[in-house]
């Protein structure tokens, strides 16, 4: 089946004052209809810059794309003019933004930030396009969606905003809907209730996410697929069930033995991953993670891992699933028995 | 009820004003007649002097100028004779308002063009050529430029006149000379800020729902950059339509910018009043407008009385 989205390869830059930051390391994806997939990862690991690439967002200068491809709907997006791009945003491909306080143009009703784009479009008359958007309004939940309509940002709460930043970004039925930490600017209970509103228009509309953030939690709730990132590098890659039970990759292990455990009474140290996260001015030519990986053998340091399958749809990027290596299961209850 | 009480306080900054002109104007040695003094005998000069209240004690005299003023009347002017300082205001005013507000448009139109293309392309050509040029025209005083652009445009080319006032033409060169410093400060500011937007997050969800950068940029862009540069336009709009000594000088036009200074230099009390508490009517009328329309730009700024 042809994919949806196939990121192949991706290579993105910045330029700075203190030199080249390798932001994306040769980063490889897909995403399928109607799918949810999860990125993972430290901030500074590259899945903002992964989408945001996508969208044609990474500021140029100082952002360069060095290589590779962005395959959507059998287009490469990275050949596209920007004119060709402006009918893909907005129009196919939605976007959502972390901070729902900031995302919002302030001086413009909630209204006409809906309309614009089915305006812009789907060649909607104003009128077609204040009908649609209150009817947006209401789909994402918003209570008295005529008078929210004629309202500003400010008179919105914060989880009423990053709803009606979802109404901007599925007005138009995209195929797919990027939503970079939706969350993460919210509190506990406006979470659950955003990402419950995302998984139901998902259902309804069968738009494919991709859905980034750094809280394992979330990815177990409403992802299907994970890519965990690291140092700019899709580190593992599996479906949700698969990387909870049998995660391959010292640093998935360390994000799941960092996730709180609410359900035992008994008291447990958390686990953190000691040091910190790698140097892209320069990053190392072997394991972005070796320098704090507790597995690291020599040639970790040396050489990147390829790409190690698993099972159908699960790889690693890591040296212990080579069969010379030690076999990493023992390794990964050696773990268990430190933390015990 | 903001409004009122705005009205209220709009009532007594002018009355402060007026009563502090007063007290600062009677603080300059000698009086009207001071230069008449060695030519007319003594009972001319108290004539004269009793004509214009001058011999009474100064708080009557206060009184007696705070009681005309309510009634909108500025007094006679001394130098003149025949003339009131309304009068004055009246037949110099809309000269000095014409070219006032010439001068604004342009500033405001180009000066706003030219911080949106600098901070579009911000730490690139346009944005550097942008920038000498606001910084030449904040850097070259009027009276410099103004003789410059006579002397090309009128008497070189000879496309425009000299100086003078009546039609159209005779108001385009000095309006230029006159918006040159302002157009400069607006384009900093306009770049500043709307650099500053070009950053925020609702300008990348404008990309990212495909709007044309255009749309982005008038749209989204220059309603949030603006307010700073409104906030500056105010004191602005009144400095350029009460007149200005150096242009209407240079230009011969009968504005009443020279009524300021001239109306010092001869202790005429009654003009120099007038025209003070002529100008800061208009700013704190214009100073409230402005106010108001901030309301209009962001709709985040509230009118009301208490800090809420």
């Amino acid at each position: 089946m042809e994919h949806l989205l196939k990121v192949d390869q991706l290579k993105v830059n910045f330029n700075t004052y203190g030199g080249e930051v390798k932001a994306v390391r040769d980063v490889s994806f897909h995403v399928d209809q109607g799918e949810i997939v999860a990125i993972v990862g430290e901030s500074g690991s590259g899945k903002s810059v992964t989408v945001q690439s996508i969208m044609g967002l990474i500021p140029s200068p100082p952002g360069m794309i060095k290589g590779g491809s962005i395959q959507f709907e059998g287009k490469d997006l990275l050949t596209l003019s920007k004119r060709q791009m402006r009918k893909i945003k907005g129009s196919k491909i939605g976007m959502i933004f972390q901070d729902p306080m900031t995302s919002l143009n302030p001086t413009m009703k909630v209204g006409k930030q809906i309309a614009e784009a089915l305006i812009t479009h789907r060649n909607f008359s104003k009128a077609n396009a204040k009908n649609k958007a209150v009817e947006m309004l209401k789909l994402v939940g918003i209570p008295n969606p005529e008078a929210r309509f004629q309202q500003y940002p400010h008179e919105y709460s914060g989880g009423m905003r990053q709803r009606a930043m979802i109404a901007i970004a599925l007005a138009c039925s995209p195929d797919l809907l990027i939503a970079d930490e939706p969350t993460t600017a919210l509190d506990v209970t406006i979470q659950a209730q955003v990402l419950e509103l995302m998984k139901e228009l998902q259902k309804k509309m069968n738009t494919a996410i991709i859905l980034i953030t750094h809280d394992l939690g979330v990815v177990a709730e409403t992802a299907q697929r994970v890519l965990v990132m690291y140092g700019g590098v899709v580190v593992e890659s599996a479906s949700v069930m698969e990387l909870f039970e049998n995660p391959r990759h010292p640093y998935t292990w360390g994000l799941l033995q960092s996730i709180p455990d609410t359900d035992t009474s008994e008291k447990k140290r958390l686990v953190p991953i000691a040091g910190s996260p790698p140097d892209l001015f320069s990053p190392p030519k072997g394991c972005p993670f070796a320098p704090r990986c507790k597995y690291a053998m020599d040639i970790c340091l040396e050489e990147m891992p390829t790409d190690y399958d698993i099972s159908d749809g699960h790889t690693a990027k890591c040296w212990l699933n080579d069969e010379r290596a030690p076999h990493p299961e023992t390794f990964a209850r050696l773990g268990e028995t430190e933390n015990a | 009820m903001y409004i009122v009480k705005r009205f209220v306080t709009m009532l007594l900054t002018i009355w402060v004003i007026a009563s502090l002109t007063f007290i600062i104007m009677k603080f300059i040695p000698g009086d009207p007649f001071a230069s008449d003094a060695d030519v007319l005998p003594e009972h001319v000069l108290d004539n004269m002097r009793a004509k214009y209240h001058l011999d009474e004690p100064i708080p009557v005299q206060y009184v007696l100028y705070l009681k005309s003023l309510v009634m909108f009347d500025l007094g006679p002017s001394i130098q003149s004779e025949t003339r009131s300082v309304n009068s004055i205001i009246a037949s110099g005013f809309p000269a000095s308002a014409t070219l006032g507000i010439q001068a604004i448009i342009v500033a405001v139109v180009f000066g706003l063009l030219l911080g949106i293309i600098a901070a579009l392309y911000h730490n690139r050509l346009l944005d550097y050529i942008s920038m000498v040029i606001a910084i030449i025209g904040i850097s070259v005083p009027s009276f410099i430029l103004a003789p410059l652009l006579i002397n090309y445009f009128a008497v070189k080319w000879g496309m425009l006149p000299v100086a003078s006032w009546g039609s159209f033409q005779h108001s385009i060169l000095p309006s230029i000379a006159l918006a040159t410093t302002p157009l400069a400060v607006i384009a900093r500011f306009m770049r500043s800020s709307m650099i500053e937007v070009m950053n925020q997050n609702y300008m990348k969800t404008a990309d990212a729902k495909g709007l044309s950068s255009f749309k982005i940029v008038f749209n989204h862009g220059i309603r949030n950059a603006i307010l700073p540069v409104v906030s500056f336009m105010g004191p602005l709009f009144v400095s350029l339509i009460t007149g200005t000594f150096v242009i209407e000088k240079i230009f011969a036009i009968p504005g009443i910018g020279k009524y300021f200074v001239d109306s010092i230099f001869n202790r005429d009390y009654p003009v120099i009043m007038g025209t003070t508490v002529f100008f800061s009517v208009i700013l704190v009328v214009t100073l409230f407008l402005i106010d108001i329309s901030y309301r209009f730009i962001d709709p985040r700024i509230k009118l009301t009385s208490k800090g809420d």
